[in-house]
């Protein structure tokens, strides 16, 4: 089906079992925590694999003049070193277009690699891979964002237009009787998910089969066909369990091409995996930005005029920029509108999506900057934010499908006790903790890709869905399970789910928010189907029919489903595609995070005490895995506003603290007490699941109701992220 | 990690003869494992010690406790009469690294584990103390982790042990046997050295030298505290810590030991700022005189300027808590 309009009442509504909905635990839990879900490293086919090491450039931009591979070559175990004098050509393009390796000896960003070294052992490909010597002549490169700003460009044909305007912001901001106008910098960051990027590569005749950590396999499948010059229909991905990924295994990585090229040269299986140092340059990171946020009010606080800048950076091929503006585009009210996004070209690893692309970072400015605003206009923060609510969206003259930010803003502040933040910074004091409240804004796009699915019935009663769908660790198997078991009237336990393997349907993949959504659909359209050949069977009218408890009903009417499936089982398939729906209205979820932290008064560590966030997301799939999914996310922006940054050295184009144990993601210590709650709502112009996307939702605005609490508690406005301790140190008070 | 075989020593003399010959002395591995996949160490031996019997608390005849060499940092933070008597060592354990690692990690180790400069860690980088003579990146780099006191323009890295700030303040000995057989008593002052010109020099142990224990004096009266200030709750190193056992009464102060970590290459002690405690009365310009005298010469290298000021206020904070009535 098409979204082309609102899809009215349908089945789900009708809930006969109420299965979808519930906290159902995940249903590969327990394949999980026996060590039974096999990951793309653990996967053992075939006869023995090879181990693969990369080899990273460890120069930021040059040239190769020399490689000596002799030692390696000698070196125990080792059977091959595949560096650009023995790699085959390739196929080229932007990073989700294709990601050609060992091209030539031209280095364009530090960590390229420059060889890969495989032997019968990890651990001997890794001793081989120290003996790769190489010789470089250095070029002189471009590294950091701040300094290169002159060399901004407009991005070209990236997904999202660079600009909006609506009005004149210039007039109307430069006449607003009130003006914040603020610069906020986001740092460099690293996806950080739990699994290595790894893959096991095998060749059957002339088809290549990669088991390999990727998060939207149909997309992948195509990226590896250009890279290796293989058609479509030869390339095989398998990626059943994927730990973590968060934008970083959207695209095809190093692993999977140079182990596809080094098992085709040895005609025998080869299994690699980054390490974690190699993790932050080989693959792609979040880029930083440098974001001016301009608001002009009336007294009353009501915005006349709304201005969002953005640079960020990116290898100089790339055109992916960090949308950070663009929220900005729909999030509040005001005539006159203007957002730029600018792409510095740099010399630096490629920078791609990290979950929620935009948002993320663009929030830690907006809601940094709605924050000091209502202070110039001694407003409460919240009272600002609804006297901004619009009631179309202000860019695009298009009704929203669905928002009650206002609604979280109110339920959140009840809930959390709002009322008792003194909104005057630096009064409230615990101890040694100077103690302070944030509140800040969620908003996230939500976007449908399209999808497709397969479920068949079969004689033994189980119905079996199979997708090129991938769960991430969010919970997809689970929701899809409830889904089915719903539309089809069986109890979950006899849903098998098939997912990650591009021989089934072509699907979505797990990213931006669209996976449950889109696969979702998909599968709900071919359990629609599947219900019509059932009642068909039955002689009853489809529309009128029920599903539960293994029986189609209807009036008094029922038939065990079972009775009309017959021997060869039935089966249906089912699709979903983006529509009008998307142009007619405007789609995103909303939601509002409240913070409290604790500024050490002494020292300046800054500890979240406690935080809620209020969403609403559509319909709920399962109130388990969308409370995990947000909490996730509220964790990731306590992260974004705390902790984590790569620091760039501009001397050799790298990042410095490329290891766990440096970069910092917040610790269980880091994280007391979180929670996060839906409130009701249905979108019917969503999708036929009226549901809307939660995987990244939680981290938008996260991050900014904690720098709007270190505020409110120690009266340091840190605009430059993440707030660490030697940012606000010398806001503290003297010590006596 | 390169080829390397592997021995089970079978006697402390056997390990520091078979150290001492070039093998490496492996106990907890919880440093030497990650330098050695990184081939910023790269030993052809490995001697593991975790046979010895070197892994009890035992209480000596002065009224104090000998630490074995490879009783676990998990076991050490537990001990009752450490608990009890030396706080600010058990504090000290309990805030570093995770509870995995103070489960691996022995207090030989933990005395002996490496700087974590980010450069050191990573080999195609110029580094004096990894390879001699090749410049050091921290110095004009991001150096947020590094030293304000003590540093040459060799070598700017810190020592990152809680544990040895701790026993710092306490003044504990460290007790070796070397390749001879020849045991030696250690103050724990004089095990690291500064890095002058030779920050690959990191102790002052002879070749093959081993740790067999670490002595705790006989407890002190007064207040243990150990303040560790980090970007994280948990799980980061200190950016500064102090240790302190402050004595006061009456609203004066008696006595006070105080050492730093995160400022210096070694646990870090200035007896003149103790002096200055010493008979003061408890008032924060007696602090301030005191982090003054602490912080006298300290410079920071841009990144890690931040640590003069957090310094001083983190210890005017610890003093205002062991002496608050
Ligand atoms: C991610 C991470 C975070 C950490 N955070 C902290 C922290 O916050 N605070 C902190 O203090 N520490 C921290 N640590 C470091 C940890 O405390 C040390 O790794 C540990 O104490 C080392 O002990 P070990 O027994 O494992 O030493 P090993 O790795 O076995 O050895 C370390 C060194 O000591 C030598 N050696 C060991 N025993 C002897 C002996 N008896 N005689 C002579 N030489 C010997 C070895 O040859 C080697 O050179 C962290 C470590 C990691 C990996
Ligand atoms: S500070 Fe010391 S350890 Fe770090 S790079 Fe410089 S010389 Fe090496």
């Amino acid at each position: 089906m098409k979204m082309n309009t609102p899809v009215g009442a349908n089945a789900l509504d009708a809930e006969p079992q109420g299965v979808v909905g519930k906290p159902l635990d995940r249903v590969d839990g327990r394949l999980k925590v026996t060590g039974g879900a096999r990951y793309a490293y653990e996967v053992q086919q075939g006869p023995a694999a090879a181990y693969g090491c990369v080899v990273e450039a460890s120069i930021g931009r040059g040239r190769i003049t020399s490689i000596d591979t002799r030692a390696a070559e000698r070196a125990p175990g080792v059977v091959l070193v595949l560096t650009y004098a023995n790699a085959p050509e390739q196929g080229s393009g932007n990073h989700r277009e294709a990601h050609p390796v060992l091209t030539g000896p031209e280095v364009s960003y530090y960590g390229e690699p420059v060889a890969f070294v495989v032997a019968a052992t990890f651990e001997q490909a890794r001793a081989a891979a120290y003996l790769v010597h190489v010789t470089y002549e250095k070029a002189s490169g471009t590294y950091a964002l701040r300094p290169n700003l002159e060399r901004a460009r407009s991005p070209r044909g990236s997904d999202a237009s660079p600009d909006s305007a609506v009005g004149d912001f210039v007039v109307a901001f430069a006449a607003a009787p009130v003006q914040l106008d603020a610069t906020y910098t986001t740092p460099l960051q690293s996806h950080a998910m739990m699994e290595p990027h790894a893959t096991l590569a095998t060749w059957d005749g002339d088809t290549l089969v990669l088991h390999t950590a990727n998060q939207m396999l149909s997309q992948g499948q195509k990226v590896v066909a250009t890279t290796l010059k293989i058609p479509q229909e030869k390339v095989r991905l398998v990626s059943p369990f994927i730990g973590g990924g968060f934008g970083g295994k959207l695209w095809v990585n190093a692993d999977a091409i140079l182990a596809a090229i080094a098992s085709r040269q040895l005609k025998r299986p080869v299994k690699t995996a980054l390490t974690r140092q190699q993790i932050f340059h080989v693959t792609t990171h979040r880029s930083d930005t440098i974001q001016r946020v301009r608001l002009g009010t009336d007294r009353d606080g009501k915005i006349l005029a709304i201005g969002h800048d953005s640079f960020s950076g990116n290898l100089g091929r790339e055109q992916v920029f960090e949308g950070a503006a663009i929220q900005t585009r729909s999030l509040y009210a005001g005539a006159n509108r203007r957002t730029r996004h600018r792409l510095v070209p740099l010399d630096i690893p490629v920078a791609s999506s990290m979950r929620a692309p935009g948002e993320a970072v663009g929030l830690l400015a907006l809601e940094c900057a709605m924050d000091e605003l209502a202070e110039k206009l001694d407003l409460d923060p919240i009272e600002l934010r609804l006297r901004n609510e619009p009631t179309e969206d202000p860019e695009r003259h298009v009704p929203y499908s669905s928002r009650h930010l206002v609604a979280c803003l109110q339920e959140g502040a009840q809930r959390f006790g709002w009322a008792k933040r003194n909104p005057k910074p630096g009064q409230v004091r615990d101890g040694r903790w100077l103690v302070g409240m944030g509140v800040a804004a969620a908003t996230r796009g939500n976007p449908l890709m399209p999808s497709k699915a397969n479920v068949r019935l079969g004689p033994d009663g189980i119905a079996t869905v199979k997708m090129a769908m991938t769960d991430i660790g969010t919970g997809t198997y689970t929701i899809l399970t409830q889904i089915a078991a719903e539309m089809l009237g069986l109890p979950a336990e006899r849903i098998r789910m098939e997912l990650g393997d591009t021989l089934f349907p072509q699907a979505s993949g797990s990213g931006g928010s669209f996976g449950a959504a889109s696969s979702g659909s998909a599968l709900f359209d071919a359990c629609t189907g599947l219900r019509a050949k059932l009642a068909r069977l039955a002689g009853m009218d489809p529309d009128a029919a029920s599903f539960a408890d293994g029986r189609i009903a209807v009036g008094g009417q029922s038939r065990a489903i079972l009775d009309l499936v017959g021997a060869d089982g039935i089966a249906a398939d089912g699709e979903i595609e983006p529509g009008d729906t998307l142009k007619n209205y405007s789609q995103q979820s909303y939601g509002a995070h409240f913070a409290e932290v604790g500024v050490d008064a002494d020292t300046g560590e800054v500890r979240l005490r406690r935080m809620l966030g209020v969403f609403t997301a559509g319909r709920v799939l399962n109130a388990k895995t969308a409370r995990s999914q947000a909490i996730g996310g509220m964790i990731f922006g306590v992260g974004a506003a705390l902790t984590e940054a790569m620091e760039l050295d501009p001397r050799f184009g790298y990042f410095v603290n490329h290891d766990l144990a440096e970069y910092h993601v917040p610790v269980h210590a880091d994280v007391p007490d979180v929670d996060a709650i839906f409130l009701a709502e249905l979108d019917d112009k969503a999708n036929p699941l009226k549901s809307k996307g939660i995987g990244e939702l939680g981290i938008c605005g996260a991050g900014a109701a904690l720098a709007n609490a270190i505020y409110n508690a120690c009266g340091a406005r840190v605009r430059d992220y993440p707030i660490t301790l030697d940012k606000v140190l010398s806001a503290l008070p003297a010590q006596t | 990690m390169k080829q390397f075989t592997y021995e089970r020593a079978a006697s402390p003399e056997a390990a520091t003869a078979a150290a001492k010959a070039g093998g490496r002395i492996i106990a907890g591995g919880t440093n030497l494992l990650d330098l050695m996949k990184l081939q910023v160490e790269t030993p052809s031996q490995l001697i593991d010690i975790n046979r010895l019997p070197l892994d009890k608390i035992e209480e000596t005849p002065e009224g104090g406790l000998r630490v074995g060499a490879l009783v676990r940092n998990s076991d050490l933070a537990a001990d009752p009469r450490v608990r009890r008597h030396y706080g600010v060592l058990s504090r000290a354990l309990l805030a570093g690294a995770s509870a995995q690692l103070r489960n691996k990690a022995t207090t030989g180790g933990n005395l002996l584990q490496r700087t974590r400069c980010y450069y050191f860690y990573d080999i195609t980088k110029p580094c004096n103390k990894r390879a001699p003579g090749s410049g050091c990146a921290a110095l004009a780099g991001f150096n947020r982790i590094h030293a304000v006191l003590g540093a040459s323009d060799q070598c700017i890295a810190t020592h990152p042990s809680d544990m040895a700030v701790a026993m710092r303040a306490l003044d504990a000995k460290v007790e070796t046997i070397d390749a001879e057989g020849a045991e030696r008593v250690i103050p724990i002052t004089d095990l690291h050295r500064l890095p002058g010109n030779t920050p690959q020099v990191e102790t002052t142990l002879k070749p093959g030298e081993l740790i067999t224990a670490v002595t705790l004096p006989p407890p002190l009266p007064g207040v243990q505290i150990y303040r560790k200030v980090r970007d994280r709750a948990s799980y980061a190193f200190a950016l500064v810590s102090v240790a302190a056992v402050v004595e006061a009464e009456g609203g004066r102060i008696r006595s006070a030991r105080l050492a730093f970590g995160g400022l210096a290459p070694k646990p870090w002690r200035v007896l003149e700022a103790e002096e200055k405690l010493a008979g003061a009365t408890v008032n924060a310009a007696a602090f301030d005189a005191s982090a003054t005298a602490v912080l006298a010469g300290a410079h920071g290298y841009g990144s890690n300027d931040f640590k003069i000021p957090l310094a001083r206020r983190t210890l005017r904070a610890v003093l205002a808590e062991a002496t608050r009535t």
